[in-house]
């Protein structure tokens, strides 16, 4: 019983308390480096479009709001065709930025994306990617992963041998 | 004659505008216990919200639910506006403002304020849904149990002024308000009031985190609306009540008027309700019963013994 | 049965499997590479290891390699044993020591046994610090991508290779800890079979290149249960869709089928499907119908339907629904089939001998379970080319049965069982037009012209049944033939006689007809194995019609308003002068395609057909089983199923019998009903009805990704999806997440399976039937009754004659099927047409290879670069069939040069 009317007095007394309450849009909140809003498509440190169109993050995502066609240029480098994220069903639950190897899709600390009409909230890749390495600055994904591209041939990635030479007899 | 309708129009106007602006207090004096501003965007300071919500009220669409039990379902929002609203005939606001001056006024109180949950049944029965249901059954349960204590314990009053007559009743207090020789009756006459009205902390037959809505689940628009504006009236019924029983209704220092009095004290039991609702958990709903039977039951009945007992002895 | 104690727990299990297999049948999961239920087991990778234990005091026990021991009464093993799983996860460790880790960038993640086994082993750090091994990888061709880092070295893909398909060209090179799996420089790979890598291998080293122009993730396909239309064998498949595109074949187990496997041009050929020529919207006077007067497409067909001048043409490559549809709205007596005399001639012929004969027509799988083989006229691996690979194995049989009483061990010991028996080949005897594929195998091979062949064939008929008449003047080396042939074939427990319609001659038809049939009184069980040009040839041959060339001679007679073509294109199916004739002839051309083709140009209406991929029908193959295929996915046009079409047509003209049929099942009981010769395939599959715990099964798996996003782009409020009344598959994810009845699974998926390999899980045992049977019915079974109808006309040998030359038809896998052509890559590997000498023809007509020889035919004329082929008689001359440009297949004729 006293409990309850300390209770009541406790919660009488923070009329008194400074208030918590952000008066937003004239003041904003500071968001955490780490805050999951905006989604965006980052580069690699050479400039180049870090997804490569692996469907990983098309199949985390709960609400099925990623769709993407991969394909690759003449030298193997795959990259996205077109990549759309409907965020009128996104939930930014982080999930796509979580599957992704190679660091691509990441979510940012912005949330004021609001639209009057859906259909500007579907954004297109060109809506999508900065030019920017986002949170993980220095990963390059094609460095570490053995297939050859334009300017890594086989064996220059990180910790690679060179290639065998298939013909040769040395033991 | 003129008086009397004069009387009554600025009863029901000023205690409908008391309802309606509640949403705003209420809003605002939550968030002032919760270090939040509450509703301050809509006119000076976030008074227009009740407008806004209101209207909103109004526009939202009115949905009767097919399997719902169409008459009942319609019907059971009016009961509690009603039955709360003619609670009020006999409150005295000041010595001549008064609707009907019953010498039965307490008991056309307790007879009226009972009624209420005849709303709360047929509205959770016409529902025809499971949780309004439960709502129902525990609304009807609850509010039946703490009338009994309720009444009796007003009889602690009753005893001390010898008149049913509620006008009386507060000049009986003019040496002396029974809130000093009757603090446990208003103890009890409080916590029946706020389970009367089911209020938080006892909003049993709501319980939004158990049963979605309780009775008025599937209520919508005005009809929800009328739900909205009894509980408020409720509240300021049980407030005015308190004031009048134990506070000494209008009576005061003589340099306000006697009605700004009665009304400065019911808001201070306005601001009491809130606060309850800020800072109580919602207890278990057997315990909800075991304490109204196994506590409060007995010991509104010792209160009576004992006052009148005192009395008995003090007259002899 | 043995019993054997897993894990403390009995279980009974068939005698002569090894322990793999039987934990795999039983349900149990036990990591594996190397070994494969076609392939069988060699003991290479090591992932399959459990414990055996010699009794139950046994607490020690030893590790093995579960796929080497055989099942034993009363052994004890364990696969949960901390021993063996250990020494999993360390081997898969070590086989990942190299591995590249770029499963984002591979074509196999999500479908990958390799990543399903490491999951399964529970292997997930990688403890190997040091540098990592590559390769350089080869161009392989346009069907196959080789990424040779990936490599675990399970050796499957050269046992598929060499060892199973009887390639040459890819091989293990390199030794020790840097072996590599290529060709012995980049250049296109020669197996007709080589698409199967890409199933084989367990990684992402041999990846399906047609994919990749596409690439899509397993989870995203939609797919469906369907049936190669690449040719008459009739081989199972699934088609995946993404974005209104088919984007891979893979192959859908039927034990009585196609087994695991498909051909190049069945896995490749789809991307007609997704071909710009494609007829999208109906078309009247080769504008939009929408243009048209505003009035609907089917009153502009209705209004050109004139009862008794209208006539419908059928087609081999339609559905039996179509066919039959078309027919019953023409009436039987207007009804042609859309084939050439020589398809006609050949595969009617083919289905009364089976129907007539005592001797049943072969499956694929009986094929390859054949003991001794005779192929007449017919070169399989261009015509049929599964069968091919069924013969390949069936030479494998007497040996190996001789190997096994040798060395005593299960014929699944692949690699022991190889080495005992070496280079030794069962009775194969071919006797072809020309040198085939399938001649290294055989133990004879003889090539002669096709009245030669047949000759040769009544010859054998003749020393297995003296009824039958002696072949008067053959020669020497015949009668040797003759002979050997007769005496191996007696011998034999489960001879099959192949020949078809690549011999393009019915006296070679009739000749195997009475080999098999007199092997048969000999009490030999004896098979035939007919092959037919298309996928529906034997269908629309069972449905009967009137032949191509009376509706031409009826055109010219003014017997013909309004002709309805279905899914045809008759510049393929008459020579150009009479299709010419015939079209000038009539009033109004109707045709349903898919794509555009000069049948298309002289069409006064087109209406879009479905392909196989947008249409559910009932196609009948070669040996007379009726399967059935699933539409795929909802196309975004007006394209809909021909007898869909055909239907609604039939509707706005108010036809009796016709206006009540509406859905695929309606349409199936009532060919069930009518024509008693297609009793039966209500029993196909479930109609539509049909539902699984109140479900229909999802075409799509559980993971599908981008449905809200996928049409975004058009509107961002996602349209509902497409509804299939047709059948119990639904276009959507949602449904039955459980095993689906057989003959309508569309994708193999089981938790921790997601590779191909997962079919394990839906077989009765490993390399058995599915679980609820094979699809399919067949619908043609033999007439036994104690009286053989034997053949008794020989043909007349053939002789060189002066200044004639014998044109006989040769066919390609890779460009004589019309569809599949659009694929590039196939037709990247198309011939060129050609005229095939023998080099004495060359000399008589003074030419040589490359140079243009020039002939006419049938008022067409040719001028055709020679190729130099001595393994042809003298006096016959090659020609390809069916390459863009080139006349249409005939009977062999004689032309003069």
């Amino acid at each position: 019983m006293f409990s309850l009317v300390r209770s009541m007095w406790l919660i009488f007394l923070h009329m008194f308390h400074k208030r918590e309450t952000y008066q937003y849009p004239e003041q904003k909140a500071p968001l955490p480096a780490r805050w999951r809003g905006r989604i965006a498509l980052t580069r690699d440190p050479d400039g180049g479009e870090r997804c490569v169109g692996c469907y990983l993050c098309a199949a985390a995502c709960p609400v099925d709001c990623i769709s993407l066609q991969s394909t690759e240029d003449e030298s193997g480098r795959r990259y996205p065709e077109f990549f759309r994220i409907n965020f009128s069903r996104c939930i930014f639950c982080g999930f796509c930025e979580e599957a992704c190897p190679t660091y691509a899709i990441q979510l940012l600390p912005d949330f004021e994306m609001a639209e009057y009409s859906r259909q500007q909230l579907v954004y297109e890749k060109e809506d999508l990617l900065i030019n920017s390495e986002g949170k993980y600055p220095g990963y390059n994904y094609y460095k570490v992963a053995g297939m050859a591209i334009q300017g890594k041939d086989k064996g220059d990635a990180k910790n690679e041998e060179p290639p065998v030479d298939v013909k040769s007899l040395l033991p | 004659m003129t008086n009397f309708w004069w009387i009554i129009g600025g009863v029901l106007f000023a205690l409908l505008n008391t309802a309606a602006g509640l949403i705003w207090v209420e809003r605002r004096m939550l968030a002032l216990w919760q270090d939040r501003y509450g509703p301050n965007r809509a006119g000076p300071f976030g008074l227009l919200v009740v407008l806004a919500d209101t209207l909103k009220l109004f526009f939202k669409e009115d949905w009767i639910p097919p399997f719902a039990d169409k008459i009942v379902f319609v019907f059971a929002p009016g009961v509690v506006m009603l039955s709360v609203l003619m609670s009020f005939v006999v409150m005295p606001f000041g010595p001549h403002i008064i609707v009907a001056d019953l010498n039965i006024g307490l008991l056309f109180f307790l007879a009226m304020s009972s009624l209420g949950v005849y709303s709360v049944v047929l509205g959770g029965w016409a529902s025809n849904n499971k949780y309004a249901l439960l709502g129902a059954m525990r609304g009807a349960s609850q509010m039946i149990s703490y009338e009994v204590f309720m009444g009796l314990a007003l009889m602690g009053v009753v005893v001390l002024s010898g008149s049913f007559n509620l006008r009386e009743i507060v000049e009986a207090q003019r040496t002396m308000w029974f809130i000093v020789p009757q603090f446990l009756g208003f103890l009890i006459f409080l916590v029946a009031g706020v389970a009367e009205t089911h209020r938080l902390p006892f909003d049993i037959p709501e319980a939004e985190s158990e049963l979605v809505a309780g009775f008025h689940s599937e209520y919508s628009g005005m009809k929800f609306g009328m739900f909205f504006i009894g509980e408020y009236l409720g509240i300021t019924l049980i407030s005015g009540m308190l004031v009048t029983l134990y506070f000494g209704g209008w009576l005061g220092p003589a340099f306000l008027p006697p009605v700004i009095w009665f009304v400065i004290k019911t808001f201070c039991f306005i601001l009491l309700f809130i606060l309850f609702r800020a800072s109580m958990p919602r207890p278990r709903y057997d315990q909800l019963m075991e304490y109204g039977w196994k506590v409060l039951f007995p010991l509104s009945i010792l209160n009576l013994l004992v006052t009148a007992a005192i009395k008995l002895w003090l007259n002899t | 049965m043995p019993i054997i104690n897993i894990d403390n727990k009995n279980y009974e299990v068939k005698e002569g499997k090894n322990l793999l297999e039987a934990c795999l049948s039983l349900g149990l999961n036990l990591p594996y590479f190397c070994w494969h239920p076609a392939l069988g087991a060699v003991g290479a990778c090591r992932q399959c290891a459990v414990k055996v234990f010699k009794d139950a005091d046994d607490t020690k026990g030893r590790i093995i390699m579960s796929c080497m021991e055989p099942v034993k009464d009363q052994l004890r093993m364990s696969i949960d044993d901390k021993d063996a799983r250990n020494f999993r996860e360390h081997v898969i460790g070590w086989l990942m020591t190299n591995h590249p880790h770029d499963c984002a960038v591979c074509d196999e993640g999500g479908a990958c046994h390799l990543q399903d086994m490491t999951v399964m082993t529970g292997h997930s750090y990688r403890d190997y610090h040091f540098t990592k091994r590559t390769y350089n990888n080869q161009y392989l061709g346009p069907f196959l991508n080789h990424e040779m880092n990936r490599c675990i070295q399970c050796y499957r893909c050269v046992r598929f290779y060499k060892d199973f398909a009887g390639g040459k060209d890819l091989d293990v090179f390199a030794a020790h800890n840097h072996v590599y799996f290529g060709r012995q420089q980049d250049g296109i790979l020669e197996s007709e079979f080589s698409g199967n890598l890409a199933e084989i291998c367990p990684t992402g080293v041999f990846t399906d290149k047609t994919l990749k122009q596409h690439y899509t993730r397993k989870w995203d396909l939609t797919s469906a249960a369907s049936v190669c239309q690449g040719c008459g064998l009739g081989c199972n498949i699934l088609a995946g869709e993404r974005y209104g595109a088919v984007r891979q074949i893979t192959n859908r187990f039927n034990a009585a089928v196609n087994g695991y496997f498909l051909c190049d041009r069945g896995r490749y050929g789809y991307e007609f499907v997704n071909s710009d020529q494609r007829i999208k919207t109906p078309m009247v006077h080769h504008g939009p119908a929408e243009q048209s007067n505003g009035i609907p497409i089917l009153e502009h067909v209705h209004h050109r339907i004139v009862p008794g001048k209208t006539i419908g043409i059928g087609s081999p490559r339609a559905s039996l629904e179509s066919n039959t549809v078309l027919k019953e709205l023409v009436g039987a007596d207007n009804f042609y089939l859309g084939v050439s005399a020589a398809d006609h001639d050949l595969v009617s012929l083919s289905l009364r001998l089976l129907r007539q004969g005592p001797v049943r027509a072969a499956s694929l799988q009986d094929a390859a379970a054949a003991d001794v083989v005779l192929i007449l006229g017919e070169d399989v691996t261009n015509t049929a080319p599964m069968l091919a690979l069924s013969v390949r194995q069936a030479v494998r049989r007497i040996p190996v049965a001789a190997a096994q009483q040798q060395v005593h061990l299960a014929a699944w010991q692949d690699a022991a069982i190889r080495e005992a028996v070496q280079d030794d080949k069962g009775p194969l005897f071919i006797l072809s037009v020309q040198e085939t594929k399938l001649d290294e195998i055989a133990q004879g091979a003889w090539h002669t012209a096709p009245d030669n062949i047949a000759r040769i064939g009544y010859a054998v008929s003749h020393l297995l049944n003296d009824t039958i008449p002696e072949v008067t003047g053959m020669s020497e080396q015949g009668r040797d033939i003759a002979a050997t042939i007769a005496k191996t074939l007696k011998s034999a427990a489960h001879p099959l006689i192949i020949a078809g319609y690549g011999g393009g001659s019915e006296a070679i038809l009739k000749s195997a007809a009475n080999v098999a049939w007199a092997l048969h009184d000999l009490g030999i069980d004896a098979m035939l194995s007919f092959t037919v040009p298309e996928c529906n040839s034997m269908g629309l041959e069972m449905l009967d019609g009137h032949r191509l060339e009376s509706a031409v001679e009826r055109a010219l007679n003014n017997g013909v308003d309004t002709a309805i073509v279905l899914e045809n294109d008759l510049y393929r199916r008459l020579n150009q002068h009479s299709a010419d004739l015939f079209f000038s002839n009539i009033k109004s051309v109707i045709l349903l395609d898919h794509l555009y083709n000069i049948t298309a140009e002289k069409a006064t209406i087109i209406l879009p057909a479905g392909t196989f991929a947008e249409s559910d029908g009932t196609l009948v193959n070669n040996e007379g089983r009726a399967q059935r295929f699933f539409q795929v996915f909802a196309p975004a046009t007006a394209v809909q199923e021909s007898w869909r079409w055909l239907l609604q047509v039939a509707a706005a003209s108010g036809h009796t019998t016709l206006s009540s049929l509406q859905h695929l099942d309606d349409v199936v009981k009532y060919i069930a009903a009518t024509y008693p010769q297609f009793d039966g395939i209500t029993t196909l599959t479930p109609d539509a009805h049909f539902r699984l715990a109140g479900q229909k099964v999802p075409r799509e798996p559980h993971r599908y990704s981008g449905r809200t996003a996928m049409l975004a782009n058009k509107n961002v409020s996602e349209p509902k999806p497409a509804e299939d009344e047709d059948t119990a598959l639904s276009f959507t994810m949602e449904g039955y997440r459980g095993e689906p009845p057989s003959s309508m699974i569309p994708f193999f998926w089981q938790p921790g399976w997601n590779s191909v390999q997962a079919v394990n899980k839906y077989q009765v045992e490993t390399g058995g039937p599915l679980h609820d049977g094979n699809a399919g019915k067949r619908l043609i079974e033999p007439n036994v009754n104690g009286h053989t109808p034997f053949y008794t006309e020989v043909p007349e040998p053939y002789l060189p004659l002066k200044e004639h030359l014998l044109l006989v038809p040769c066919y390609h896998i890779f460009g004589s099927e019309e569809l599949s052509i659009h694929t590039p890559g196939i037709a990247a590997r198309m011939p060129a047409p050609y005229l095939l000498l023998h080099s004495e023809d060359a000399k008589r007509f003074q030419v040589t290879e490359g140079h243009l020889l020039h002939f006419m035919d049938n008022g067409h004329h040719y001028t055709l670069p020679v190729i130099i082929n001595d393994t042809l008689q003298q006096g016959v001359a090659g020609i390809p069939v069916g390459l863009p440009g080139m006349q249409i297949a005939e009977a062999p004729q004689l032309i003069k040069v």
